[in-house]
């Protein structure tokens, strides 16, 4: 981690420190706007996002961002093609009616892809699950099953698999425990969260 | 009891600016010595990058930030516009001029003609973009390059969006709240129902009734009390008046106003007629009804903004169902198309259309923070 982005989630972190200088960018899910302000203070990106929660957004544009009331399961489809270096969703693939779709428009807007989520196969929730019998929740995964966004959790394997079934390109993944990296190989089990670079 | 300022050019209510050009109207027409009303907020800074547009509404005027000289009351943007407000004076320096059309002191239907004698509805049908064309005037005469930002609520928000459809070299910044970029069915309806009150109003003479004593007051109120129902919400109407009856304590059997919501309405068709001109409220409506952003390109909206240099920002209100989310998000999706900077909010409020005009924290925040980028 570098100092400079020291301040942002991990995996928020990670994909700034790897997003090339003077970039386009959308930040689809971007929340409060926190890598887009990142992005283009500390490193000169041309930075758009999209974000479903009004006060999010308001928040956003009141930070001076370029960002979109919008649902990335509905308004992805009015961005042209190949219009940003990347496309960065983080931390929203698993609320959105359909992962698959949203991936495509995120290979059709942007060069790159950025894609993060929480790993539904860490151990911890695999032991919860199997120790408690209910759906677990954990300090990445906090709401309960009732009223999470989360409505399509996946696994690292999951997203491979569906990598591979697409023929869409892992140019590298990254695998976090807590602020720290595991190795690929455990990740299904050890890691806590994943992050994607992908291409068409 | 005509009150209107055009008849009276050079009133030192107000600064006018005379246009030495005649201005080429869409119709084709060409309309000579072109007055534009205006006033302006703050100073403009040697290199005059720091001016900010602001358009106003149907019924608006340049009034943004200072007394109305006929009603007294202050400025109908005073709680956006000013020292430390969203749009702050002390930093930006703020136009806002009185549309073509209009009635408190720019050109328009009680405007004279070359004759001496008022065009009436000889005044040619003017657009939104003829009223732009008159704002660039204006901008051209106080040295303005490029502004700032355009900022506009309603009307405004089509202007704003006009000039950066237009003229994209002339603004750096967009800002359309509560808008559309082709006027609804449901308003052109609403807006015809008005114009129909004014023209059936014996007293309208065809638009002719300047200098005759009268003027057509009941259906210029009339077309102002439907337009005014447009402007709330159910929820706020429900919320202010609800079905309290106005100052008795029982239903008349009559139709005075017994209820509080009548009696309002009825004010505020009274205290409209006080200051403006009923052909200019024709004018006016007739040009946001042919207003459509994406016929003037080719069909495509996001045509009128290929290459677009501007930053943009779409508001709209979750109360407002004259101008709903969808207008906003149809010109933000296109601006997306069209690969421009664009921020879209639905803000919520309870206030309906009125709301850009009204308390709503998370707007000036928004304003701010847009102007600011």
């Amino acid at each position: 981690m570098t100092t400079t982005h020291s301040q942002l989630r991990p995996d928020l972190a990670l994909i700034a420190e790897h997003i090339a200088e003077g970039s386009r960018v959308l930040d689809i899910g971007c929340g409060d706007g926190t890598l887009l302000a990142a992005l283009r203070d500390q490193r000169g990106c041309d930075a758009r996002g999209m974000e479903l929660d009004p006060h999010d957004v308001a928040e956003c544009v009141g930070r001076g961002l370029s960002v979109i009331q919008g649902d990335a399961d509905i308004d992805l489809a009015f961005y042209p093609d190949a219009s940003v270096d990347y496309a960065v969703l983080s931390q929203t693939l698993q609320t959105t009616k359909r992962p698959d779709l949203v991936l495509e428009e995120l290979l059709r807007i942007g060069r790159h892809a950025f894609v993060s989520f929480p790993n539904f196969a860490y151990w911890r929730v695999r032991v919860s699950l199997l120790w408690h019998g209910r759906m677990p929740v954990t300090r990445l995964l906090p709401v309960a099953w009732y009223e999470t966004p989360n409505i399509h959790h996946l696994s690292v394997a999951d997203f491979r698999d569906l990598m591979a079934q697409r023929g869409i390109t892992v140019e590298q993944a990254w695998f976090l425990k807590g602020s720290g990296l595991v190795r690929g190989a455990a990740a299904n089990w050890r890691a806590e969260h994943a992050v994607f670079l992908l291409r068409r | 009891m005509s009150t209107c300022l055009s008849s009276t050019p050079g009133t030192d209510l107000t600064r006018t600016l005379t246009l030495a050009a005649p201005l080429a109207l869409d119709c084709g027409q060409q309309l000579a010595d072109v007055r534009i009303a205006y006033e302006t907020y703050g100073t403009l800074n040697a290199d005059a990058s720091n001016a900010v547009m602001v358009c106003h509404a149907t019924t608006g005027d340049q009034f943004l930030a200072s007394q109305h000289p006929l009603t007294g009351k202050p400025g109908w943007w005073n709680r956006s516009v000013g020292t430390g407000k969203p749009i702050d004076t002390d930093r930006f320096f703020v136009i806002c001029a009185n549309v073509l059309g209009g009635c408190m002191g720019s050109t328009g239907p009680a405007s004279l003609a070359s004759d001496g004698e008022p065009y009436a509805m000889r005044f040619p049908v003017i657009t939104i973009r003829d009223m732009v064309r008159a704002h660039v005037a204006l901008l051209d005469a106080l040295g303005i390059v490029r502004l700032h930002a355009v900022v506009g609520g309603s009307m405004g928000g089509m202007q704003a969006l006009s000039l950066a459809a237009n003229w994209p070299d002339r603004v750096e910044r967009v800002m359309a709240i509560a808008a559309t970029a082709a006027m609804p069915a449901q308003n052109i309806a609403f807006q015809e129902v008005g114009r129909q009150a004014i023209m059936a109003d014996p007293d309208w003479r065809e638009g002719a009734y300047y200098g005759t004593g009268g003027q057509p007051d009941a259906g210029l109120a009339v077309a102002r009390m439907a337009a005014h129902i447009t402007y709330l919400s159910e929820e706020s109407m429900h919320a202010k008046f609800g079905r309290r009856l106005q100052d008795r304590e029982t239903k008349t059997f009559g139709f005075d106003a017994d209820f509080q919501v009548e009696s309002y309405l009825r004010h505020q068709g009274v205290t409209f007629i006080s200051r403006f001109d009923a052909n200019s409220y024709l004018y006016i409506t007739r040009a946001m009804s042919y207003f459509d952003l994406a016929e003037e390109h080719g069909g495509r909206l996001a045509e009128a903004f290929a290459g677009t240099p501007a930053r943009y920002c779409l508001v709209s209100f979750d109360s407002d169902w004259l101008y709903p989310t969808p207008e906003s998000r149809k010109i933000a999706h296109a601006l997306n198309a069209a690969g421009a900077a664009v921020s879209f909010v639905e803000l919520s409020a309870p206030f309906g259309h009125d709301s850009f005009l009204l308390d709503v924290p998370a707007l000036d925040r928004v304003i701010a923070g847009f102007l600011n980028q």
